[in-house]
């Protein structure tokens, strides 16, 4: 049996993401993560390479990306210029292919890890025209008429933000895994590795707030993951004692730098007001 | 090995493929998951499981036939919106009943009592929810059913038991059974799509580019063309409000599939039928007005009209000046739907109403005849034709 993911120093992976990114490395299948934004889809993929001691191999997916992008592309301008040069690399068409990134993972000497980040940002067909390739993980080249197969399956790790649906037939190919929001316990070991020294205080009252603005109904973005490492260090910097984040004083009920943890403008809106209502309220 | 799980999920609604199970069987013959239950659980799950909605439809069958309990399949179509039960709770709790949940130490002491009554059952936890439910004077019936039925488990997160990482259907809140998804939207969407080509020169013109050189005696003269975009432009207009919230939902997922088909998307809303003004922003729909004659002029006739209502309402309302509901309309809704369907000479009018009502409501058949029948069901089949009509 090949390796195991257990998780890396710097990131925590609960019990079921494990379970999920084993069954695909065992089985070299392509594993879809989705989740909320903000919750380390796109870090797993770098995470799984590192902690396996693999090659990364990244394709970011724009609005643009064809599928025929990531296998190759014929550069023909350029083959058309030099055989005005008279050069003589235009006798072979080889010269011109540009080789794209799955490509690149199915040609490497060990088992790379290969991430293909936000798919659902590309056309909606996208993904159909990946299924050959994914499942077979070959493709074929037709201006040199060769077959490229992958030397060693690669770990494929495919991101998802939900804004396309995907079709079923890619979805039967791979392993599925949704990350939740991590919970209190999971969110303090993410805390922890990534703020080791950090005081338990501050950081239980700093959870406790999060989780308050989190719980506040109507927002349009909800803080995730990332933000609330953005925060705590900003309140590291700010060198802010936990006393102020003890929200049950109601006149200091707003937790100080929220600009961290609301993107959105309305979002401060509405959270001001509420905590604005919730103060008359209070000191009624 | 498996199989009847595997056709239970197919019972229970799940659209799990043959190739899904043998990948699940080849994982365990692999050795992938351990002896546990719950790896095995996560394990099936990743290969089982395509779409959160999903989940907890998985979690609640996973859990009944591992627990040999078959009966709740049934159980699984008839879900008590979570919403209702939610307002039940607060309405229902009375002075009295907040008075005991003080007595009980307020609501974290609630729960956890409750917790152990649960776990004093030997039934499972579905039977647990209702033996809660049915119990309403009490303050477990009030307060007991948790919205997300996660956290009556949630205390003892630590040392989990196997059966109750499933049983605390952590992924409720996902389940939406979809019936006419976006991406069927889209793809019906796509038919309209016309290419054209505009904008800055990007692209080699290989066709032109070989022509030009040859007549330039063999020296390259490289052509340039635009890229080809979607050229369709696309005037929507939605009925918002009344009769048509039942709708709201059908609505906003034509829009937010439609928004990103086309590049020239331009939407209106109006209420019940259409009269000398629409407006873009509901919520200032009395203060920022655009005159339908405005829209007639500024959106060429190269635009195709996509009305979505559901065309139900008073016939008055459509053939008399005054007929309007909320303000004094000086020209019937007929003659302005006629103006118009005169500017733009591809237009389709989609009903969310089912198709079987139509013959009986006066004003559909009314609108059917101006639109000179060009109404669809909003459906996927109706949904095609129309775009037909409209291509």
């Amino acid at each position: 049996m090949s390796q195991r993911f257990d998780g890396t120093s710097s990131y925590i992976a609960t019990d079921d993401l494990k379970m999920a990114v084993n069954a695909a490395v065992t089985l070299e299948r392509p594993i879809l993560v989705k989740g909320e934004p903000g919750t380390g889809k796109t870090q797993l993929a770098i995470e799984v390479a590192t902690a396996l001691g693999k090659p990364l191999h990244e394709w970011h997916i724009k609005s643009t990306t064809k599928a025929q992008q990531g296998l190759y592309e014929y550069d023909a301008v350029a083959r058309l210029r030099d055989s005005q040069l008279g050069d003589d690399r235009v006798h072979d068409i080889a010269n011109y292919i540009v080789r794209g990134k799955i490509w690149d993972a199915f040609a490497s000497d060990e088992q790379p890890v290969l991430l293909i980040d936000e798919i659902d940002k590309a056309d909606i067909e996208f993904p159909n025209d990946l299924l050959r390739e994914l499942d077979r993980m070959e493709f074929f080249v037709y201006e040199t008429q060769q077959l490229v197969t992958a030397v060693h399956r690669p770990i494929i790790v495919i991101t998802s933000n939900n804004e396309k649906e995907l079709p079923d037939a890619f979805l039967r190919r791979c392993f599925f895994h949704y990350i939740r929001f991590p919970d209190k316990e999971t969110m303090t070991s993410i805390v922890d590795v990534h703020f080791p020294k950090l005081k338990r205080e501050l950081l239980s009252e700093a959870l406790n707030a999060f989780y308050k603005v989190r719980d506040v109904p109507g927002l349009k973005k909800k803080p995730s993951t990332s933000e609330l490492l953005d925060w705590i260090k900003l309140l590291l910097a700010e060198d802010i004692p936990p006393e102020v984040l003890r929200g049950d004083d109601k006149r200091k009920a707003i937790p100080p730098l929220y600009g961290a943890l609301l993107k959105n403008e309305q979002d401060v809106h509405l959270f001001e007001r509420l905590v604005f209502l919730d103060r008359q309220s209070g000191s009624r | 090995m498996l199989i009847p799980f595997f056709f239970m999920l197919r019972e229970g609604g799940m659209k799990t493929s043959i190739t899904e199970l043998l990948t699940l069987l080849e994982a365990l013959k692999r050795g992938v998951a351990g002896q546990s239950v719950d790896d095995f659980y996560f394990l099936a799950r990743a290969a089982l499981v395509k779409d959160e909605t999903e989940l907890d439809r998985f979690d609640r069958i996973f859990g009944a036939y591992f627990k040999g309990i078959e009966d709740t399949l049934d159980d699984l179509f008839q879900d008590i919106p979570e919403e209702w039960l939610r307002r039940q709770a607060e309405l229902n709790l009375s002075e009295e009943e907040r008075a005991k949940i003080e007595a009980l130490g307020g609501f974290d002491e609630l729960m956890q009592a409750l917790r152990e009554r649960l776990e004093e059952q030997d039934d499972r936890h579905e039977g647990g929810r209702k033996w809660i439910g049915t119990a309403g004077t009490s303050p477990f019936g009030a307060y007991g059913y948790n919205p997300e039925g996660v956290r009556i488990g949630q205390a003892g997160s630590g040392n989990r038991s196997a059966v109750k990482v499933w049983d605390k259907r952590q992924y409720r809140n996902l389940d939406d059974s979809i019936e006419l998804g976006t991406r069927n939207i889209k793809v019906a969407l796509r038919r309209l799509r016309k290419f054209a080509r505009e904008g800055a020169a990007d692209q080699l013109d290989l066709p032109d580019t070989i022509d030009k050189t040859a007549r330039n005696a063999g020296l390259l003269d490289i052509r340039m063309v635009p890229e080809r975009h979607n050229a369709v432009k696309v005037l929507l207009c939605l009925d918002i409000g009344g009769s048509m919230d039942d709708h709201v939902r059908i609505c906003e997922e034509l829009f937010s599939a439609a928004r990103t088909e086309f590049k020239h998307l331009e939407y209106f809303y109006f209420h019940n039928f259409i009269y000398e003004a629409m407006w873009k922003d509901n919520r200032r729909r009395h203060s920022e007005k655009t005159p339908t004659a405005d829209i007639t002029h500024k959106y060429g006739a190269d635009y195709k009209l996509v009305f979505v209502g559901d065309a139900t309402m008073s016939p008055y309302e459509i053939v008399y000046p005054g007929g309007s509901v909320e303000h004094w309309n000086e020209e019937p809704g007929a003659v302005w739907i006629k103006r118009l369907l005169n500017t733009y000479s591809k237009a389709i009018w989609l009903n969310p109403e089912p198709q079987s009502r139509w013959d009986y409501t006066p004003s559909i058949k009314l609108t059917q005849e101006l639109m000179e029948d060009r109404m669809y069901p909003l459906t996927l089949a109706g949904l095609d034709e129309g775009i037909k009509a409209l291509a």
